[in-house]
């Protein structure tokens, strides 16, 4: 795949076009300083990847963009609305932000379309016929209408992740948020969820993603972000990361991932 | 291993007595410790049944009479149960109005079995009818009032008294249980705090502690001239008591589900409560379905110490009538019929619950996520 964006990193910043602004963002769990002075600016239609060793902060820095924990010090906005104590502004947020987790996190006791209609009904107070016509379409994305009507518990890893994908695309978001999700898949079904992902970053979706899948970062990634100990170390296109990493920490780690 | 594998084939050939007999070597004298525990048993149940059996109902008397004189005094003496039969169940409620009872609980139960069974139509209205209506509607037919006698609380007793209460109670404790756990779990420390103190107190004192509070010290607290109805209060009482321990049952529900199920539903976009009344509750309350019939149980058994405070209900109209001197001596029939009858309501409880359980189980194919 042609690296679209990778030469825009030198053009001036636009700011009307920023969907995801980051400004001295620090996180403390407790003593433990788990983000230092973010700086990230992401600009519509953007595809990142970050990737890091465990603990560095990269999954933390992800749920700060839709408030699953929150920051202590410094300003996010999201489409332009500041991510802070005011409750309207975090639904808000939360509409325009989708996000699939390690984990899957579908209901269970809920069938996979009304998994995805749910939150199109109760949030954007869609009528059901209305919702579950979409729901179809993004099932049909993902490549598995025909489960409709099962329950999460008699689908496969691969199957459940592509639901949730389906899930967070239903409420129609600016952004998409990938909480590694392959990491809690075998080995069999990586392939069909990263292929999903592959469709929806040729839509133009802005996306951010944690990921160990290198090949996925260098095929779709516009910029790879490597963090280590809560800090951005380096951010570069893939090119020029893989090849020609500028700091030892990504040198070094990426010696480790990449040998196999 | 082998001679199981042998056996249902040479079953197939044998006739019936020789199935039965390989049956019963099977499953009694397998072993030289099975064949002496089970000539143990046969001979213990030997020694108790045909007596109890004789007792309960060939040497029992059931038909009504004066007085225990009547009976037989080798059997139980069912009499005192069949000529009071009617205390039993309406207490000292009015002869001629007892029918509004009989009214009321025949509404009642063909509403609850419109709402629960899957074939009939339109059961949505019956549970709106069930919660919203009847509640009024057997008030106005117990109680009176517009058209009606009215008929003092102080009257009502037996049976039916224990259904109403253990009933209204049912009705209210899941609800005030799911709000206090819910509370006990906020990040607002004023709302779990109060939660925690009131949960704690009310679980830590006995129930009878709080029967005699609501009946005695709550009037003391009323300003002059407000008056509630010593059964209202004893409802209120029930309600509080049931909701505290329901909330902990509901708790236990609520920490069975994943951090990621709350995170997946606020990334959506809910709100507080739809994350709760949709995600949350649905399945937290689906785990504990044993654990809130449990309470429910013991709820209902729990109406009996209403005859503490001066409220008969069955099991003090039982004592009452065992009491009285033409049948002085009988607690044993009383009781045994008061256990029956309680038995019967739980088990129906139990049965049901276990339905459910089964039924949730295969639609939702339970596997955690």
């Amino acid at each position: 795949m042609v690296l679209l964006n990778s030469d825009l990193l030198d053009q001036p910043t636009d700011n009307t076009n920023k969907i995801i602004e980051m400004v001295g963002v620090h996180k403390w769990y407790g003593q433990f300083h788990v983000l230092k002075n973010i700086n990230l600016s992401i600009r519509k239609g953007e595809r990142i990847v970050i990737c890091g060793p465990s603990g560095s902060g990269k999954s933390t820095l992800i749920r700060c963009l839709n408030r699953l924990e929150e920051h202590q010090q410094g300003d996010i906005r999201i489409n332009n609305i500041p991510l802070n104590k005011n409750l309207k502004n975090i639904e808000k947020i939360r509409q325009d932000v989708g996000m699939v987790f390690q984990q899957f996190n579908l209901f269970p006791h809920l069938t996979v379309l009304e998994n995805l209609t749910l939150a199109p009904i109760w949030v954007k107070k869609m009528p059901k016929l209305e919702s579950e016509k979409m729901a179809f379409q993004y099932l049909e994305r993902v490549k598995i209408p025909e489960q409709a009507h099962k329950y999460p518990g008699q689908l496969s890893g691969g199957q459940q992740q592509r639901v949730a994908i389906a899930r967070a695309l239903c409420m129609n978001p600016k952004v998409m948020l990938f909480d590694e999700p392959t990491s809690a898949l075998d080995p069999e079904m990586i392939k069909e969820v990263l292929d999903v992902m592959i469709e929806l970053a040729k839509t133009g979706m802005t996306m951010i993603c944690v990921t160990h899948e290198m090949g996925f970062a260098r095929t779709v990634a516009d910029r790879i972000i490597f963090m280590d100990k809560g800090e951005i170390v380096e951010e570069n296109a893939p090119e020029i990361f893989f090849n020609h990493p500028k700091s030892e920490r990504t040198k070094q780690f990426l010696g480790q991932i990449l040998r196999h | 291993m082998t001679k199981q594998k042998t056996l249902p084939h040479q079953q197939y050939n044998a006739y019936w007595y020789q199935r039965v007999l390989a049956w019963i070597i099977r499953n009694f004298f397998s072993s030289i410790t099975n064949t002496v525990l089970t000539v143990l048993l046969g001979y213990i149940l030997y020694v108790t049944i045909p007596p109890l059996f004789d007792w309960l109902f060939i040497k029992a008397t059931f038909s009504p009479a004066e007085s225990r004189a009547a009976c037989n005094p080798d059997g139980a003496c069912w009499s005192v149960i069949t000529s009071r039969w009617e205390q039993f169940f309406y207490g000292f409620y009015p002869e001629d109005q007892r029918w509004r009872i009989n009214l009321a609980f025949i509404i009642l139960i063909m509403l609850t079995f419109w709402m629960l069974f899957k074939k009939l139509p339109a059961r949505k209205y019956a549970g709106l009818i069930l919660f919203l209506v009847s509640p009024g509607l057997c008030f106005w037919l117990f109680y009176g009032g517009w058209g009606l006698p009215v008929v003092e609380t102080g009257l009502w007793g037996g049976l039916m008294l224990n259904l109403i209460a253990g009933g209204v109670g049912i009705v209210f404790t899941l609800p005030i249980g799911v709000i206090l756990a819910l509370g006990r779990r906020s990040e607002l420390p004023v709302i779990s705090t109060f939660c925690v103190i009131f949960i704690e107190f009310v679980r830590g004192v006995p129930f009878i502690t709080v029967l005699f509070m609501s009946s005695v010290m709550l009037p003391i607290f009323l300003p002059d001239g407000i008056v509630i109805d010593k059964l209202l209060r004893a409802m209120i009482g029930i309600a509080i008591f049931g909701g505290a321990y329901m909330a902990e049952v509901v708790r236990g529900g609520l920490q069975a589900l994943s951090k990621g199920q709350y995170e997946a539903a606020y990334a959506l976009g809910l709100g507080y409560w739809k994350v709760n009344r949709l995600i949350i509750l649905p399945q937290a309350l689906r785990i504990v379905i044993p654990g809130i019939v449990n309470s429910f149980i013991s709820l209902f058994k729990d109406t009996t110490l209403l005859t503490q405070i001066g409220i008969f209900e069955l099991l003090g109209i039982a004592q009452a009538a065992t009491r009285d001197p033409n049948w002085a001596g009988l607690g044993k029939e009383g009781y045994i019929f008061t256990a029956l009858i309680f038995f019967s309501v739980c088990l129906a409880m139990s049965r049901y619950s276990l339905h459910i359980e089964h039924k949730l189980n295969q639609s939702s194919h339970k596997k955690r996520l």
